[in-house]
């Protein structure tokens, strides 16, 4: 009897606790998780309220500002709002050279990886390709000031020599000739292109491997070539994914700014001679390379300018991440 | 015989095989072509990066280990010494924070989406990480900037706010990565623990963390991977340092890969006096060193990263 009290003295007490404790420990454990997600939520407020009470001094009050900035001179042309004119303007250049050498690549390797490739070698190519993306932009930086450039003066003075007429590849009206340093837009486009290759064709590759088996077969069966399956199943199944892929590498090379700091020769006119050295700068390149110097007026102009490139690449991320979740509903194939 | 290459349907037209082969080699070359940058950039940072490596305080041809012992304090011109050894911690020191502050944020945040969160809330978390992974890496910094200028007064540049920059890159990779890690673990096994009577906290630390424990190492190891080569946020948040600084809280630090850029920036050296010993690319042998270390850090946090996931992958049975 005294053994049956001390087993219910043993085991009644816990049969409570477990009743009460986990339920406190379950809203306890609930809240935590969540808190965790809302704080995601609440940083991403935080980066734009912040940006914006630093900025808000340079946006506001233009003539303190012009007095105390030496880069900043209205009178030739280049208040705060004329050199991030100027700089947005480069920036969308460079990115539309890296995207439009990036994309056909990436949809190539892509299509290699996911419909050429023998099925074994697959899953390796496609290691390969992302190590492409692990290596840190400010080696690609140093890479591309150093050996990549140099590499292709050669070819930018064929290009203006042969294709000089065409205004973007007129020679620099100066020299007559290409840049001799080969520090250009064109230049840093295509070291860009390099670095936002493993992003497109990470999800393009995605989006290819998805296509329906039962549409891919059924072009094949009818006679089609594996070509003319690509372009009859798999491109019109994959559209909207490619579309979405391109604007995330867009959303990349907008921010990138070790590779253009160190390989532009910067400079600030809306000239469409990618091969002129000293003509476009990026909005990342230009804060990079005037931040460390800067005074406090100084730096809340650059933020003003960090704020102009944060809502630019947010809204194309957004327009990319609905593009791409669009896919999802509209592929009814499965 | 004679019908082996005709079928049902005829024989492919000219144009057809010529553009389905033309197809074929471009594509193959498109894959091609993206690995000459791979190889080319590999193969510079190797031959390059060991210059460093084999030039002693003398100025002689030696191997010496100097530049991972020693920092860049009182070092000027030419002189064949100094290393990153200051900047090697600064790396070591600010990811290890980062990480810190990003894992338990990232990993609870992706415990919400699978487990708990339902909805807008859910929708919009969704969302936004996806949003985030595309914040430009300086707009981070000047982010961790203005915060440490509005909290701590105009200036502030310590490990701390680089590392809350780098947070601010990591966090959505962090969920990301682990979310699709914990929708691997199988229902079934949440259901068991359910039927054992396990409340749904215990459910997800002993039973859903656990089977999923591997693939969130892997996660966390390729997310740092990815921030400890970030550079434009710690120019802005971290500044330059030419000392060792063990303080994240207090004063500049270096860190690796703004190293690289500080080394690169100063050009060639000036070698004036023959009495010296002096080695006017010296910076860029530095760079160089310096971004083959860092590599090999990044490649070393990959290896890792698919060594965990090989190794402790739940045995599922099947």
């Amino acid at each position: 009897m005294t053994q049956t009290q001390a087993h219910r003295a043993t085991a009644a007490p816990p049969a409570p606790l477990e009743a009460s404790r986990p339920s406190r420990a379950n809203t306890a454990f609930a809240g935590v998780s969540t808190t965790a997600a809302v704080v995601i939520l609440v940083v991403l407020a935080a980066v734009a309220s912040f940006l914006l009470v630093e900025a808000w001094p340079a946006i506001t009050d233009t003539a303190t500002l012009n007095k105390n900035v030496t880069w900043i001179r209205p009178e030739q042309g280049q208040s705060l709002m004329e050199i991030t004119g100027y700089l947005l303007f480069g920036t969308l250049l460079i990115s539309a050279i890296a995207l439009l050498i990036a994309t056909p690549l990436s949809i190539g390797i892509a299509l290699f990886i996911s419909h050429y490739a023998p099925r074994r070698l697959a899953a390796g190519l496609g290691y390969l390709i992302d190590l492409l993306a692990a290596i840190p932009s400010v080696v690609y930086g140093l890479w591309g000031a150093i050996v990549f450039v140099p590499a292709l003066r050669p070819f930018f003075a064929w290009l203006t020599n042969t294709f000089g007429w065409f205004p973007l590849f007129a020679p620099d009206p100066a020299t007559g000739t290409a840049s001799p340093t080969g520090r250009v837009a064109l230049a840093a486009g295509i070291v860009l292109a390099i670095m936002i290759i493993p992003i497109i064709t990470a999800v393009t590759r995605e989006v290819f491997l998805q296509t329906p088996k039962l549409h891919e077969e059924a072009a094949l069966a009818m006679g089609a070539t594996r070509w003319e399956m690509v372009r009859m199943a798999v491109f019109p199944f994959a559209r909207s994914g490619i579309i979405g892929a391109t604007m995330l590498g867009l959303g990349r090379a907008l921010g990138e700014t070790m590779a253009v700091y160190m390989i532009l020769s910067g400079g600030l006119t809306y000239s469409w001679g990618i091969l002129q050295s000293g003509k476009h700068d990026t909005v990342a390149a230009y804060i990079a390379s005037q931040f460390p110097e800067a005074n406090n007026w100084g730096v809340s102009a650059l933020i003003a300018m960090g704020l102009a490139l944060f809502i630019i690449t947010l809204l194309v991320n957004m327009l990319a991440r609905w593009i791409v979740s669009r896919r999802a509903e509209f592929s009814g194939a499965n | 015989m004679a019908v082996t290459d005709s079928t049902t349907l005829g024989q492919l037209s000219a144009s057809r095989r010529l553009k389905n082969a033309s197809a074929t080699v471009m594509v193959t070359a498109a894959f091609g072509l993206a690995l000459v940058p791979l190889v080319w950039l590999g193969w510079t940072v190797i031959s390059k990066g060991i210059d460093r490596f084999f030039v002693d305080s003398n100025g002689e041809h030696n191997f010496n280990l100097d530049f991972l012992q020693q920092s860049m304090r009182g070092v000027v011109g030419g002189v064949p010494t100094g290393g990153a050894l200051h900047a090697i911690w600064g790396t070591v020191l600010i990811t290890l924070t980062t990480a810190l502050i990003s894992v338990p944020i990232g990993v609870l945040a992706a415990i919400y989406l699978v487990e708990y969160g339902r909805g807008h809330v859910k929708r919009a978390v969704t969302f936004f990480v996806d949003v985030m992974t595309g914040i430009p890496s300086i707009v981070a910094g000047l982010f961790a900037y203005a915060l440490a200028a509005v909290i701590m007064g105009p200036g502030t540049k310590t490990g701390f706010v680089g590392a809350i920059a780098l947070s601010v890159l990591m966090i959505p990779v962090v969920v990301r990565a682990s979310e699709e890690m914990l929708r691997l673990v199988p229902n079934e096994l949440r259901e068991a623990s359910y039927a054992l009577g396990v409340p749904k906290w215990l459910t997800v630390i002993k039973v859903v963390l656990r089977t999923a424990v591997a693939g969130l190492a892997t996660a966390v190891t390729l997310a740092i991977a990815r921030v400890i080569g970030e550079t434009a946020p710690l120019l802005i948040a971290v500044g330059f340092a030419d000392s060792m600084n063990l303080n994240i809280f207090d004063g500049r630090m270096m860190t690796l890969p703004v190293y690289i850029v500080s080394e690169w920036r100063k050009g060639e050296a000036v070698c004036n006096d023959p009495s010296v010993p002096c080695i006017p690319e010296i910076t860029e042998y530095r760079a160089w060193a310096a971004a083959l270390v860092l590599i090999l850090i990044v490649m070393a946090l990959n290896l890792v990263a698919r060594l965990i996931s090989r190794l402790f992958a739940p045995k599922t049975g099947r």
